[in-house]
Order: C-alpha cells, then structure tokens, then sequence
C-alpha cells in the first residue's frame, strides 16, 4: 500500500491508497462517477504506478478493470504482484479511435466495472463530455491517458493531472481540479 | 379442457403455395406459442389450438389470454383471429366463422355454435353439396334435423363432426413436441440491401425465438444468421452471448451492431436464424434487492456481447498467468472470465506493469542499471528457448526500464517492459 493510508477518503472518491496522493486530490481521492485525465511527460512516467492500489482494491472487491487500448500489455505477473487480479481485467483493443471512445463509453456507462482506462488517439471535448456523462451514469473511475501537451487546451474532466519521473517515484501537478492548480506533490512508488 | 382456437387466414405471400415452407412456419407457431401452455397442437394447413385451462389465471382470464395471442401473432406478422370453447374442434369452428367468441362452459355451446356456417366444416365437398340440397346452411340446421335422416342421407361422419363439435365423443389431439433447436427463415417479399428493413424481417424471427425459448425456459448462448443472397449463398452472421438471453430488443441490437460491419455480398432475399444451444436462464427474483443485484450481474455479461458485436470477439479478452519462466509465456490471453481464477505465484524477481508486444533491440542510450542481474535460462525443450540477464534500469528522463543482455549470440541489450 506504498506509505500507508491518509484520512478517510470522502464521499464520491476511492483512496489512491497513498497518503500523499490522497492529500493532493480534491475530495482526498479519485473521484467516483467521473473522468480524471493523467497526462504523463511521456508513456511510462508512472502513470500506472500511481493507479495500482486503488486498481488493486477494486479487483479485491471483486470489480473489474476495462483496458481500452493500452500502449503496451498490461503484465499479468506484475498486476498479480501488486494486488490486481489478472482474472479481473479485461482488455480491449478497438484499434480505431472512434471505436476506442466507444468502447470506453460502454464500460463506464454499464456499471460493470469498477474503473476504465482509456488511451485515446485523439479526444474531442465533445467525445469528453460523453465520456463524462457515462462515467456519471455508471459511478465506476474514468481514467483517461493523454499527451502533456493536451494540457494547454480546456478539458470537461473533473480532474486533470500531470505527470514526470522523479528518482523513486512521480511528481503529480494538478492541472484542474476543485480547489484550484499548480498544487504539487511527489509520491514514492514503491517497486 | 379447455381449447384457445386460433385461425392465421392469410400466411404471407412467399409461403403461401409453398406447403412444406407453410408446415415449418405453422410448427416454428406452435413452438412459439408454448410460452402460453405447455399443450399445444397445430391443425394443418394454418391453425393452432392451445389448451389454456391452466394458463387463464395466469395471464388474467379468457379475454386478456386471447388478446394476448392475437397481438403476438401480430408482431410476427400474421393476423389471427381466436376462440375458446372446451371442445378443441368448436374451439377451431368459431375461430374460423365466429372469432372473439370465448366459452369456458358447454352450456351455450350449441347456441353459439348454431350460426357458424357448413362451408366451415371439414367435410367432402360432395357432403356440403348434399346438406345444401337439404337446405341446411349452418350447423344449427344440422343440429335440427333428425339425426337419423341425416345419418341417412349425408353419413355418418357428419354425426361424428358435429359430436365432436359438441364434445359428445372424445376428440384426441396430439400435442406439439418442441424442437431441440430452433429453425426460422423468413422471405423478404423484396430483396433488399439495407439495414432497416433487415432489421425489421430480424424482429420478427426474435419475437418467435422469443416464445420457444419461453417454452423451453431457457435462452440461447450463440444466435447464427445467414442472409441468403440471389441464387441462395449467404452472409453468416454469428452473434455469440456471455450469458443465456431471450430478450428480443437486446437480441436486436447486438444484431444491428454487427451488421454495421459487415459487408453483403449483395440484396438479401431470405434471413434465417438457427439456435442451436439453449441454456437455463437464471430466474428473475422479485425482491428488490436480489433484482438489483441480478441486474448488476446481468451488466456483465451484456456488457461483454455489446463489445464483441461491434468490435468482434477476438477484440475483447482477459488475461491469465500462466507457468512459464519466459516472461513473454508468463501469460495466456483468454476469454474474459465470468468467474474466479487462482492466484499465480509470485514471479522471482521485479516484473515490470508494461510488456512490450516484443523485445526491443536497444539503442545506445545511457543507462544506470538499479538491480538485477535475474538469470532467466529455460525453454530448451521446445525451440523457444532464452538465456537472458534481466536488469531493472534507468534512462535519464528517470524512466524505470526493464531491460535484459542476451547470453549468447552478440550479447546485445534488448528493452522488453516499463514500470510504468
């Protein structure tokens, strides 16, 4: 569980599983019911490892977790290592990027998964705001991974963050979010 | 007893004149009517009866069960017209010349029966002539005459039509036994190449899957379309479900998402479905709570069927660990698991969240290793075989790699996961 639990998260948020993290974020986690947008420097910045303890609490409580297009394969021993059931995840690859948000849509708007995790092509506000709307209806996490550069143009995501390597951990910036931006913290990663 | 008589008088166009196509229509009927009774028996060429003694309470009495039947033979796309009465052949008799009428009792029976002309008994046309020359037009002035004049003059088996009319002899009927599989076929009365109308001749097909299933008490796992073509080759269509289904909307749409990725080969004359496996469905629960929770359950599987409808089925799976120390075998992709697996064990060393598709030769981009060596040599017996030294590393954007040195050969570095 990285370093340990914070408070107690609020309503309408699952805790990041990192007191750090769960600090930074508005509401003392991620929220439920919404999209966060992570925007790394570059793929594999951490991305995944901030997600993972929350990932992994879901897939204890027996949700699911929807993949929709990752860059790469979700590894199987490494999920498994960290606490997320590989029975768990599901894996789509759409290819298309039309059928990507489509698919993200379906999986939020079901309610049969606790999060999705989505690597578009390219995202229109319009698109978003779907997507927004689907993860309202299904209650599930919404996680949308995007290019820094997204970060300069508005975004109908309830949170956005951004993201850089640091030694042993990440440094996440709230680009938007309740509460304000520009807030800063650095979480370890452990592994 | 009691007997739902049901008269279809028009079948459509293109089966009409087709009488084996007319009997598989009337057979795939009564298996769709098995969803009102357990007791169904057809009367070739075009009626049904449904024993429904047990059915009215059920469906809400006599006038509703009718109603009921007349507006599902509707969305199938015949018009019906129905009576009940106990005797099945009065049942058939007033379908056919007093429809609506509906008798659970033999007290009227002869009254009601009395206005339903000859013309609409099964007899020798030579019979109807001689009850003519008579000057008995209907079954009343049957019933009027003499019956020993009339065993005289027309025969005995007109005493017998009318005894069994009136339930005074005994009238077997043998009940319909339903197919192990379902089989429709409708013909488009045009060929057509679009969607919607495909769509439109589909519904109907799902209304009658409806009903056998219904009957059978179960639902289908695997619905395989074909779209017959001009000169008879077809489009197959296999729409595949996580879960038993029956309802015909859902059916529709995961129906209209793969046809909006296919390509015809050309007009559609006939659409055909075949079901071959049916499944128990999981009874609905009427308590609330247990309701809720069955429908987050039913969110799953349909969940899984929408995205295989549109994406295909190899586009949607889930994941499985599996023994192998190669780490590109460490895993199986699967069908997305309806259930529980196992846990694998823990792998011997520090395991990366991305795996690369394939090993990717490595630039010369400057490096710090942070851990390892981890030794992985196996795979001799079977061709695949690896002899590799893993190290956790770091580029200078601070990105944690995972990285192995090939033993052998040129010894050249390869990137194969990120820790992401």
């Amino acid at each position: 569980m990285g370093d340990g639990r914070g408070a107690a998260p609020g309503e309408g948020v699952v805790s990041t599983g990192r007191a750090s993290l769960d600090d930074l974020l508005p509401g003392g986690g991620w929220p439920l019911g919404a999209m966060t947008e992570i925007l790394p420097v570059s793929a594999g910045a951490g991305e995944l490892g901030l997600l993972v303890p929350a990932l992994a609490d879901l897939s204890r409580q027996g949700r699911r977790i929807a993949w929709i297009d990752p860059p790469h394969l979700p590894y199987p021993p490494a999920l498994a290592a960290a606490g997320v059931a590989p029975s768990r995840v599901l894996l789509v690859c759409a290819g298309a990027g039309r059928d990507r948000l489509w698919a993200a849509e379906q999986c939020l708007r079901s309610g049969a998964c606790g999060a999705v995790l989505l690597w578009p092509q390219e995202c229109d506000n319009q698109s978003l705001r779907r997507l927004q709307l689907a993860a309202e209806k299904g209650g599930g996490l919404g996680f949308l991974f995007r290019a820094q550069r997204a970060a300069a143009a508005p975004s109908p995501a309830a949170l956005r963050l951004r993201l850089a390597p640091t030694p042993g951990g990440v440094a996440v910036e709230v680009v938007k979010g309740r509460g304000g931006s520009g807030r800063r913290a650095e979480v370890r990663l452990a592994g | 007893m009691l007997w739902l008589g049901i008269h279809l008088p028009r079948f459509s166009a293109e089966v009409v004149g087709d009488a084996a196509a007319m009997s598989a229509a009337l057979a795939r009927l009564a298996g769709w009517a098995g969803r009102f009774t357990p007791v169904v028996s057809p009367v070739p060429p075009r009626e049904l009866l449904l024993e429904v003694a047990g059915s009215l309470r059920l469906f809400g009495g006599p006038d509703r069960l009718a109603a009921r039947v007349v507006e599902g033979l509707r969305d199938l796309g015949y018009t019906a017209a129905a009576a009940l009465a106990p005797p099945p052949l009065a049942a058939t008799l007033l379908a056919r010349a007093r429809p609506g009428t509906l008798l659970t009792q033999r007290g009227t029976l002869e009254r009601e029966l009395g206005p339903v002309p000859v013309s609409a008994l099964d007899v020798a046309p030579e019979t109807l002539a001689a009850l003519r020359g008579i000057g008995a037009g209907t079954l009343g002035d049957c019933l009027r005459l003499p019956r020993a004049g009339l065993a005289r003059r027309i025969g005995t088996d007109l005493l017998r039509v009318l005894d069994r009319a009136l339930g005074r002899i005994p009238d077997p009927r043998e009940p319909f036994v339903l197919p192990p599989r379902y089989e429709g076929c409708l013909v488009l009365p045009a060929a057509v190449a679009s969607v919607e109308p495909l769509l439109f001749a589909a519904r109907r097909l799902l209304l009658e899957l409806e009903g056998y299933l219904e009957a059978r008490g179960g639902g289908a796992v695997a619905l395989a379309w074909t779209l017959r073509h001009h000169g008879g080759h077809g489009t197959r269509v296999e729409v595949g479900l996580a879960a038993p289904a029956r309802e015909p909307g859902r059916l529709l749409k995961l129906l209209r998402e793969r046809l909006e990725r296919t390509r015809l080969a050309g007009p559609v004359e006939v659409v055909e479905l075949a079901v071959e496996q049916i499944l128990p469905l999981v009874p609905a629960n009427l308590d609330l709570w247990q309701a809720r929770a069955a429908q987050s359950g039913q969110a799953w599987p349909e969940l899984l069927d929408r995205l295989r409808a549109r994406l295909g089925a190899a586009a949607v799976q889930g994941l499985r660990p599996a023994a192998d120390h190669r780490p590109e075998r460490a895993f199986v992709r699967t069908e997305p698991s309806l259930g529980e697996q196992p846990a694998p064990s823990p792998a011997p060393g520090p395991r990366p969240l991305w795996l690369l598709s394939a090993p990717m030769a490595l630039p010369a981009r400057r490096l710090t290793l942070v851990a390892g060596p981890e030794r992985i040599e196996s795979g001799w017996w079977d061709g695949a075989d690896v002899q590799r030294d893993y190290f956790v590393a770091e580029d200078r954007g601070g990105l944690r790699l995972w990285v192995f040195r090939e033993r052998g050969g040129e010894r050249h570095w390869f990137l194969h996961g990120i820790f992401g």
